[in-house]
Order: structure tokens, then sequence, then C-alpha cells
């Protein structure tokens, strides 16, 4: 990104003031939970802002060597990848004809799929809930992942279509020239190019199926639920235990903040893409 | 992979010889728009038009989600739905914290924003910081939430350390003040998108304009207001229109805080659709209260786009003609 030199440069100490209170704000809380995991439930109960003292690793590591934690993670990562790999794959194919192609009903094609974008899952979650128990697939990644993909989808058709529309024609020509079928070029010249774009609506779809909650609470249960519905679990199940809870749900963040800070600039600018649609 | 091989193979054997400027087959074009294009279109069929209609077709009937569709109870489910008190009550929070969000995030969000989009020190930091609340599932925060508004808990202590100890309250169990919990917390999650949205739209001011203002003598704060803020129109209108739609179909966040309580004082239209559907088995109301939601989510997006968004596509232009064959 480049630095934007306004002739308003530099800030006075009221806006660093300002800043500072926002970011104190906004990390406070999860510089609780962090902090919180370090301390023992007396030390919470006698002073619930202090800092550890002592430092109390035991609420960590318990939560490290419960064999939960690890099969929450374990389901949430299966899913997410199960439905970024379909939504993205199936996106690009489908965005390419609708970019790339000259055919009879292409626009009322696209705009079926991006009237989808008017059908949120909440909407659709009782009859999904019930469809899924009927294709027996209640209980298993799939069974959240598919749908997850599914309403994924129109999102993931907007935001890829400009993107190989921008792609210039003078490459399909070259490649047909060369004797390479649209078939070929799809997988040989489309895909490698558009790698951007497919990187930001992966990123944005694993963020989303990661963070989801709603739909694995209905499908799946016992040793099947993802890390989400493990927080909510364990923070009922175990409420008098603040610092096991806190110690839990710190490291239940640290996947999604990792990911973040990796992807920052393309969850950003998918963000961006959604906003300019 | 395996499947592109195979339909080029498939198209070999359909044009043995290659001529010079090959003539595509029409066949053969439907053939590959349709290879592509099934995959996504079976998977958006089954599992978003299917249902959506299913939602329609369950909401005329009074089910419990086994046996045959057979009770037929027409417009029953929806007028006692819009008879139930509690369902009310859960749309009028849902516009409620429609409305307060604009007001509250648009503003504060603008403000920030506009503060930020300096040189400042640390000033990528403070970008990453400023949205990872907005990355954080909304259970996660929930949780964390609702440890921090303990009755004992870190932010009744802070404001007695303050000597502010009048001002805590049973954030959680009070009915008068949950929804108040309820729109701190959702400011604190989704602030950072507004913040980081309106510093990326910042980012497309040119910035002659600022040059020439500054030369005609104008104030930092004259020209945010009279060039900024303007050019940020479209950012700002679209930003509504996202934190609209996720309002209304507000559920995880409220669900972690408060299960909707006490009392049903925080409930909102997603909840009461849970609560009467799978925690009751009442599938048919349960669909209604779906399609009730759907509407309301439906009129607002199309108001919204008469009224708000319109000055966006009047000021457009035109696409460009594609350029293909």
């Amino acid at each position: 990104m480049n630095r934007r030199r306004t002739t308003f440069r530099g800030g006075s100490p009221l806006v660093y003031a300002v800043a500072v209170l926002v970011l104190a704000v906004t990390v406070g809380p999860v510089l609780y939970a962090v902090m919180g995991g370090f301390r023992s439930n007396e030390q919470l109960a006698s002073d619930p802002v202090g800092l550890p003292d002592p430092w109390v690793l035991s609420n960590y590591a318990d939560v490290l060597a419960s064999a939960a934690f690890w099969n929450y993670t374990f389901n949430s990562v299966m899913v997410a990848v199960i439905t970024t790999a379909v939504v993205v794959v199936f996106g690009v194919m489908a965005a390419y004809p609708l970019a790339r192609y000259r055919f009879r009903g292409r626009e009322q094609l696209y705009l079926v799929f991006v009237l989808g974008l008017l059908f949120p899952l909440t909407v659709a979650i009782i009859p999904l809930f019930l469809m899924v128990r009927d294709l027996g697939l209640t209980n298993t990644w799939w069974g959240v992942a598919l749908p997850q993909a599914a309403f994924a989808l129109p999102m993931t058709i907007v935001i890829l279509r400009p993107f190989l529309q921008a792609l210039p024609v003078e490459l399909e020509e070259a490649a047909q020239l060369d004797g390479a079928s649209r078939i070929g070029f799809f997988w040989r010249v489309l895909i490698p190019l558009s790698g951007p774009g497919m990187v930001t609506v992966g990123v944005l779809a694993f963020v989303t199926s990661w963070n989801a909650y709603l739909l694995p609470l209905l499908m799946l249960q016992g040793g099947m639920r993802t890390l989400p519905l493990g927080v909510a679990d364990f923070s009922t199940q175990y409420s008098a235990d603040t610092a096991g809870v806190l110690a839990f749900t710190s490291l239940a963040m640290i996947p999604a903040l990792v990911f973040f800070l990796a992807m920052e600039k393309r969850i950003v600018s998918g963000l961006q893409g959604a906003v300019k649609g | 992979m395996a499947a592109a091989t195979t339909v080029r193979g498939g198209a070999r054997t359909g044009a043995p010889r290659r001529v010079p400027r090959p003539v595509r087959p029409q066949w053969r074009t439907r053939a590959e728009i349709a290879f592509f294009i099934t995959p996504a279109l079976v998977l958006f069929a089954l599992f978003v038009v299917v249902p959506v209609i299913q939602a329609a077709r369950y909401s005329v009937f009074a089910w419990n989600g086994l046996g045959p569709l057979e009770n037929f109870v027409g417009f029953e489910n929806y007028t006692r739905a819009l008879g139930d008190p509690v369902f009310i009550s859960a749309i009028s929070h849902n516009l409620t914290i429609v409305v307060l969000s604009i007001l509250i995030q648009l503003p504060l969000g603008l403000l920030i924003a506009l503060l930020l989009n300096r040189d400042l020190w640390g000033r990528t930091a403070m970008r990453v910081i400023i949205f990872i609340p907005y990355v954080l599932a909304e259970v996660v925060a929930g949780v964390v939430w609702a440890m921090l508004l303990q009755p004992r808990g870190p932010v009744n202590a802070i404001l007695e350390a303050v000597g502010l100890g009048e001002a805590t309250q049973l954030w959680l169990a009070d009915p008068g003040i949950v929804m108040v919990t309820v729109m701190v917390v959702l400011t604190w999650k989704y602030l950072g998108l507004a913040i980081i949205l309106f510093l990326a739209g910042l980012q497309g001011v040119p910035e002659d304009l600022y040059e020439a203002a500054q030369l005609d003598g104008a104030s930092w704060w004259q020209v945010q207001r009279k060039i900024t803020v303007p050019l940020l129109g479209p950012t700002i209108r679209t930003w509504g229109f996202l934190s609209m739609i996720g309002s209304l179909q507000l559920f995880d966040m409220v669900w972690i805080l408060t299960g909707g309580g006490p009392a049903d004082s925080s409930i909102t239209m997603a909840i009461y659709m849970i609560q009467q559907g799978t925690e009751r088995s009442l599938y048919g109301y349960a669909s209604a209260v779906a399609v009730i939601l759907f509407g309301i989510s439906f009129v607002l997006a199309v108001l919204y786009q008469v009224f708000v968004l319109r000055r966006d596509t009047r000021d457009a232009v035109p696409d460009k003609p594609r350029r293909r064959r």
C-alpha cells in the first residue's frame, strides 16, 4: 500500500491521545482474556483487573493437554478447509464462463447468483437443518461445509467475475493460436493469473467458516463440534472456573488471529471489493 | 483435474483436425459452459434455492419436522407470529439495533478514520489492532464480554476504581439495561470494520484536492467536511447496507451474552426463530418467522436501494462494453 502524503502530516498530541484510547478499548478485552488465563480463580476474584501474580501456567497447560480442545480445532480446520476448497473451485469455474463466454442468458444466470446475496443463511436455516438431516449428513463435516460453501458462492462469484473480465483478451487469443482449448486455457493461463482473486475469496470463506456458530450449532454434536461450539460449551460447563474459560477462549482466538495477521491485506481488500461491489 | 483431462480428451476426438483458425462448434461451447457452471449451479440450487422455497412452503403448515406435511393452516402461522408480543419485541430490538448501529458507528468510525488518516507513528500496527475484534468469532467475543460484564467483573471494578461506583450495573441481568449492553459490545465488535473501510475509502481521495483546498486557505475541519466526507459517500452508503443486513440477522453474539433474556428483553428475530424451531420443533411456525425475517430484510434492502444507494448508480459511469467476440 502506498503511503499517502497529505499536507496535514503527522499528529498532534490530541490525535495520539485519541488513537491510544481507541487502541486501549479495542485490545482491552482481548488482553483481559489472555492475561486472565495466566491467573488463578482466586486472583481473578480478589482483583478482576490485575496482572498475573504469580503467573499461573496450569490453565493453558490443562487446555492444551485436553483431547477435546484439539478435537474441536481439528473439526474447525476440516470444515473450513472443505468449505474453502469447494467455494473456490466451484466459484472460479462458474465465474469463468460468466466473465469470458458470450451466450444467451448469461446476465440472467449471473443475476441468479447475485440475488443469492439477499438470502442469508439464517433465513434458510430451518429447512437446511431438515434437509441435511434427510440427506444423512447431520453430524458430518460435509453437512456444515456444503451449505456454507453454497451461501458463500454469490459473494465469491461477484468478486471473481470482474477479476476474470479484467484479464486481457489477447492472452486468450494467443493461447488459442498455440492450440490450447478453452478448457486448457482455463487451467494453464486463467487459474495461475487469477491467484490473487482466489486467495481473497478463499480467505473470506475460511474466516467466515472458522467463526460460524449457528449452522454448526444445529448440525454438529458430541465429538464433531467445532471450536466456537467448544468455546460456548466450555464456558457454560465450567462457568465457575473463570480462569479456565479465559485460557480456553484465548487459545481458541489464536488460530483466527494468526491467520488474520498473515492475511490482513487480503481480508481488507476482499471486504473493500465487496463494498465497491 | 481428472475431469478436465477427460473433457479435453473428448473434445479432441470431436474435432480431429485443426484448421488454422478453428471455428468452434456450437455444441462444444455449450458443453464447456455447462462443464464450468454446473457444479456451482447444483450446489447453489440444492443448498440455497431449495431451502428458501421450502421455508416458504413449510410456513403454511403446522409441522413438527417429522411426519408428512398435511396439516395445512394457511396464514395462521404468520398471524400468530405477528400477534405474539415476544416476536414483536424481537422485531423492534432488531430495528433498534439497525438504527443505533449506524447512528453510533458512522460518526464515531468517521471521526476516528479521519484522525488516523495521516502519517502517524505506528499507523500500520494501529490498523491491524483496530481490526482485531472484527476477525474474532462473535462467540469468542461474546464469552469474553460475558466475563467482563459479570456483576463482580472487571467492568464494574474499573467503574468503581475511577469513582463511578454508581454507574455499575447488572449489565446482562437487568432487563432495562441489557440492550444498552448489547449495543456497547456490538460497537466494540464492528466499529473496527467501519474504520478500516473508511480508511480504505480515504485512500481514494485525490491528493490534488487537498492541496488546492489548502492553497485556498481551508482549515483541516473544512477540508474534511467539504471534500473528504462527500467523496467517501459511496463507501459509507455501502457500509451502511452491510451493517443493516448484519443487524437484522443478529444471532451469535446475543445468544452467547444473554440467550435473548432476561425475560426476552434482548431477544432478536433469529433467536426467536431458533427457539421456536429446533428447540420446540415447531418447524412450520419457525419457517413463517424466517419468511417474515426475510421479508423485513428484503423491504429494508429495497428501500435502502431506492433512497440511499440510488445516488451511486446515478453517478456511476456506465459499464464498458465487453470485449468478447
